[in-house]
């Protein structure tokens, strides 16, 4: 099912139970999967109109009047459109809003360039006091919403519209606040985020046909990052890379190095989208203009084990 | 009531807030002291012992720098010791400059960059609405706020939704930080606007005037429509004090010498013992 459906699914089953959870659209709910519910509860959800910066800012007032608001719209006017809305309104002022962005990254496609977001996780990172989870497939999605909904703050949920194939097996141990060791091993850790998920497992196989011994970790919450998973794993590979669907800079590469920076410096080659903007495509033509494929995730396993001491 | 000599206290306290500091947005703390005190001490439904409580009306202050003049009338208002007052933006205090609803009780939305708590306000109207409850949702933007983008997004979603619960101010005190307002980018006809925008519009020649704020109130309660309501108070920036007023385009944040404290809270005095012995 399309990540778009399955979340609605979802989180109607809550809005059942709790008449505070509102949605509030700024002309996207059509794409974005909320067209059934502003049907079914059209007092709760709806369209303000195309005006983000009043819609994060109407949800930072509603949720303090009791109400679990969240925002939805494509990842760039979810992020960087209204970061000082999200800033002063939601984080400083410390609201119970849930902020979706969809079609993070490359997934944008045929909208391109200026729908093709790089920085929304290095833009929100940098705000104190917000969640940012980016979910790998719904079966992890469902297990994360329940936590977000009772997490009392602001949130960033990266979603896909579209279908993810399903990866994590086992989801019933989900803590958001933690990370997801897919595999274990021994000789080079791979971070792990997104669409970028299923890349790093192939990556996985490659390499242990080749006797390299690979941990891949999936980071579904980037902030707070799980840093004693990270250290842990980078202690015992000494060699770590990063594999995200967005700039290198600002995101999990950048904040994977953070923490091994001051806690456990070993060697970090990145898989990213690497400092420069998006085009029109499709997926997996842009994830090998971007070198974020498989391969390219092998040659930088590579590349980092000659640096490993 | 008697609203001016109310007015000539909370002038007083803005003034002892500021000038112990230093330095502070005076201007536009001054230009708004007659409609705090209608609402506060008229129309709003409140409870400073219960400053949460439910279904209370609110302000939404989101010229969020006239802070020091919403301090002055929820201390009188016993929301917060009065000793507070000298704490104005000093360390580890809970009277920042600019309106912070997680410091201060009684203040219901933290604002400060400029648009959003206009947005803020209206999603809290569209809140009251869909809880039933019967809240009035006051906001008060300043003139030069009104250059903000976000504040005519907001005026689309409020007339559409029918929010009539929600009743804004715009201080018009012609004055911005750098110049006038009509200097910079003039936001008249500003009634027009709001009419324009779908909106109930009621100018009030005389903004520093409680009794015109009060008739303008009673009449935004009594519109025969589902309208929200916009009005226009045409006011005057640093005014009830003579050095402040004077200083016009330098009043928006203003260095208070304590000689200047001592002369001002001399004239405020003076002028309360005069109506005093009226």
């Amino acid at each position: 099912m399309e990540m778009r459906k399955f979340f609605s699914n979802e989180l109607e089953k809550y809005m059942i139970q709790n008449s505070n959870i509102v949605v509030l659209n700024a002309d996207l709910a059509k794409p974005n999967g909320f067209q059934d519910l502003s049907i079914k509860y059209s007092d709760r959800v709806f369209n303000v109109g195309i005006a983000e910066q009043n819609m994060a800012c109407m949800a930072a007032g509603m949720s303090s009047y009791g109400f679990i608001p969240f925002i939805c719209s494509f990842t760039p006017f979810a992020t960087r459109r209204i970061c000082d809305q999200i800033a002063i309104s939601i984080c400083y002022a410390n609201q119970n809003v849930k902020i979706i962005g969809t079609d993070p990254g490359l997934t944008a496609e045929y909208n391109g360039g200026t729908h093709m977001s790089v920085e929304d996780i290095g833009v929100l990172r940098s705000i104190p006091n917000i969640v940012i989870f980016e979910p790998v497939d719904n079966n992890q999605l469902k297990y994360a919403l329940p936590e977000i909904l009772k997490y009392n703050g602001p949130v960033y949920i990266r979603m896909l519209r579209k279908e993810a194939p399903d990866i994590i097996n086992n989801s019933s141990d989900f803590n958001l606040f933690g990370s997801k060791i897919i595999k274990t091993g021994t000789d080079v850790t791979i971070f792990c985020s997104g669409i970028m998920t299923s890349e790093a497992i192939r990556a996985g196989e490659i390499l242990e046909s080749q006797n390299i011994s690979t941990e891949i970790i999936n980071i579904h919450t980037i902030k707070p990052i799980d840093k004693s998973t990270v250290i842990k794993s980078a202690q015992k590979t000494k060699a770590v890379i990063t594999a995200e669907n967005h700039n290198i800079i600002g995101g999990l590469y950048s904040a994977v190095c953070e923490v091994l920076s001051e806690n456990c410096p070993v060697p970090v080659k990145s898989i990213g989208i690497k400092d420069t903007f998006g085009q029109v495509g499709k997926l997996d033509y842009l994830k090998s203009v971007y070198n974020m494929q498989a391969d390219d995730i092998v040659k930088s396993v590579h590349e980092v084990l000659k640096l490993k001491k | 009531m008697d609203y001016t000599k109310k007015c000539l206290e909370i002038r007083r306290d803005i003034l002892f807030e500021i000038g112990t500091l230093g330095v502070g947005h005076i201007g536009g703390s001054f230009s708004i002291v007659e409609l705090l005190v209608v609402l506060y001490y008229k129309h709003m439904n409140i409870n400073p012992q219960d400053p949460n409580m439910i279904a209370r009306d609110r302000l939404i202050v989101s010229k969020g720098h006239s802070g020091p003049a919403v301090y002055a009338v929820l201390c009188d208002k016993k929301y917060f010791p009065k000793d507070w007052l000298s704490t104005l933006n000093k360390p580890g205090t809970n009277l920042p400059s600019h309106c912070d609803m997680n410091r201060t009780p009684g203040i219901d939305m933290t604002t400060g960059s400029l648009g959003q708590g206009f947005s803020c306000a209206v999603g809290i109207a569209k809140a009251s609405k869909l809880k039933q409850d019967g809240a009035y949702i006051y906001t008060i933007i300043g003139d030069g706020e009104s250059q903000e983008g976000q504040i005519w997004e907001a005026a689309m979603f409020a007339s559409q939704h029918k929010l009539n619960n929600l009743i804004a101010f715009t201080d018009n005190n012609k004055l911005q930080l750098d110049n006038y307002t009509d200097e910079i980018c003039s936001i008249e006809p500003i009634d027009k606007k709001w009419e324009s925008f779908n909106w109930n519009v009621v100018r009030v020649k005389n903004g520093n005037n409680c009794e015109e704020i009060d008739k303008a109130i009673i009449k935004a309660k009594n519109f025969d429509n589902n309208l929200p309501t916009m009005i226009i108070l045409d006011t005057i920036k640093g005014h009830g004090l003579s050095f402040v007023e004077n200083s016009k385009v330098n009043n928006h944040s203003m260095n208070i010498t304590p000689d200047m404290l001592e002369s001002g809270l001399k004239e405020l005095s003076e002028m309360l013992s005069t109506m005093e012995a009226k």
